[in-house]
């Protein structure tokens, strides 16, 4: 190999990445530099000293409060989202690809999933609130009460997060449950197996991992949700999102910049740990979709 | 078709019911006189009417700033996504692991962690670039849009037999923006309708970052109207919602029209 053509094919590489630099340019501003901030300004005072003290008031127990509190909404919205949507993605892999039913399905799933945190929020005014459908439904004819803060506690949370929650769960699910082929369960019926042993030894094992996965998604996904609850609930921090706006609304304590980006880490902290075991699994889960 | 027990369609419907009940009470929630149950369309007149402009005029303004949000938003991602990721295909395969890294990441940055990060940088861009128009919030959304339209993009150049269209059109003699612009561009117009249809539902949805920006969107715009009118503002909810179901049912008709197993 001559000594001009390694300078000449470097130089093509560096032509050839250049032409990458508007994207990575414009992460680098909206993407990396914000995250930079957040992290580093965790652990600077307002003159740039290195301190530990916004991550120690992470340690207070009124802030660990909000994190607990957050992390069982996001279980508990995660498990029945994964259960039922589950339930619900492998019945609609049944269906056939084009047909009508799981186009419409698959839309609506990602519309309620990722499109509207506040109109969900009013949709369940109008289920659970104090005039809602159910809440009349349920009083006329059962004599059940709903109180009138019901929406604003954790369970309400909890019902209302389910409402994001299974959808998302039937769209990041399905791709898993389509992998399940026919054969395997014509396999199993001609070595003797009964349906539940197609379950238990078959597909259960196969869908596990992917399943398990799609659990720490949801969970990252509720743990992330600010605009539901932003529009269901004034003046209390029960969540972290919403402790993170209360820190950066309040003007009049100069060191609240600090203890938002000391939050904002923490978030940071736990969906990176999650995700990270999302991938993980996935990556394992991918040998069945070959 | 496959086996189709009736379990799996009852599931299926309780589901559906599930997820529509709350679509059904909105809109009664729209036309229902909260005291006495009489029933009337008057959040939906004024809603079209424009009989109560001064309390709705944050909607109005909401609406008009998230759909220039929205062609913005659009315009950057597909100028800056569109030729990296055929030039990663094409030239530097090497680097495509971490281009489809870097485009997945926000998926993982939840929207009040970046945008505690963005409100400096938007403080400078205010001040010292640009101005506050809401329209300026494209710059963060082209973030959140993109992991939803990468998928959308690379799913459609995997359908295409890139080095082959490249060679073909190179050794006529066509130039790279050329093979780009009049070759790939054309065959990759579904991904592409695709990738922006996803890109405006997302937009159209974005709460978070507009609020804690203070800017005013299609969703401030709903919260606010809420405490003055809760009707309309239910009323607005449900159009939007269906509006979005709309969209995504027109995407799947662009990419589903033949299974791809």
């Amino acid at each position: 190999m001559s000594n001009p053509s390694t300078v000449a094919r470097a130089v093509r590489n560096l032509r050839d990445g250049a032409a990458t630099l508007p994207f990575f340019g414009y992460l680098a501003v909206f993407l990396f530099l914000p995250t930079v901030i957040v992290i580093l300004g965790a652990f600077r005072t307002r003159d740039g000293v290195f301190t530990l003290e916004p991550m120690s008031r992470l340690l207070q127990p009124a802030t660990l409060q909000i994190f607990l509190t957050t992390s069982w909404l996001s279980l508990a919205s995660a498990l029945i989202g994964a259960v039922v949507g589950g339930a619900a993605a492998y019945a609609l892999s049944l269906t056939s690809i084009t047909s009508t039913t799981r186009r419409v399905f698959t839309a609506v799933c990602s519309v309620l999933a990722q499109f509207g945190g506040v109109m969900l929020a009013f949709s369940f005014i109008a289920v659970l609130g104090k005039n809602g459908n159910l809440t009349r439904l349920l009083a006329d004819a059962f004599h059940v009460v709903i109180p009138g803060d019901f929406l604003a506690s954790v369970p309400g949370l909890i019902v209302v997060y389910s409402y994001f929650q299974i959808p998302l769960m039937v769209i990041v699910f399905l791709p898993a449950v389509d992998g399940l082929r026919v054969e395997w369960r014509d396999a199993t019926a001609n070595l003797g197996g009964s349906s539940l042993t197609y379950w238990a030894r078959v597909a259960a094992p196969i869908l596990a991992p992917s399943f398990l996965g799609c659990l720490l998604l949801l969970f990252a996904n509720a743990f992330s949700a600010y605009a539901t609850a932003a529009a269901l609930i004034s003046q209390r921090n029960i969540i972290v999102p919403m402790a993170i706006e209360g820190a950066i609304r309040n003007e009049n304590n100069a060191g609240m910049d600090a203890y938002a980006q000391a939050l904002a880490t923490g978030m940071i902290l736990v969906v990176a740990l999650v995700m990270g075991g999302y991938t993980l699994i996935q990556r394992r889960a991918s040998r069945w979709h070959r | 078709m496959r086996r189709r027990a009736w379990p799996s369609v009852v599931l299926l419907a309780l589901v559906a019911i599930f997820l529509a009940y709350p679509l059904y009470a909105l809109f009664e929630f729209s036309v229902r006189f909260p005291l006495t149950g009489n029933v009337s369309f008057d959040a939906w007149t004024k809603l079209f009417g424009g009989t109560d402009q001064s309390r709705l005029a944050p909607l109005y303004q909401g609406v008009v700033n998230s759909l220039l949000i929205a062609a913005l938003t659009v315009t950057i991602m597909l100028a800056l996504l569109v030729p990296t990721m055929i030039w990663v295909r094409l030239r530097l395969p090497r680097l495509s692991r971490i281009v489809e890294f870097c485009a997945l990441l926000p998926l993982t940055l939840p929207a009040i962690v970046l945008v505690v990060g963005l409100v400096p940088i938007y403080r400078f861009i205010s001040t010292s670039l640009l101005n506050t128009d809401a329209i300026w919030l494209c710059f963060a959304y082209v973030i959140l849009v993109l992991p939803f339209a990468y998928r959308a993009l690379d799913s459609g150049l995997s359908a295409l037999d890139l080095e082959t269209l490249a060679t073909a059109a190179r050794s006529m003699g066509a130039s790279w923006p050329t093979v780009i612009l009049r070759v790939v561009l054309p065959n990759l117009r579904t991904a592409i309708a695709s990738a922006a249809f996803i890109s405006i539902a997302v937009v159209l949805g974005e709460f978070t970052i507009a609020r804690m920006l203070a800017r005013e969107t299609l969703q401030t715009g709903v919260m606010l109207v809420n405490q003055a009118a809760p009707q309309v503002a239910a009323a607005v909810s449900l159009l939007s919602l269906l509006f979005g179901i709309a969209l995504l049912v027109g995407i799947s008709f662009f990419t589903n029209r033949r299974p791809t197993r």
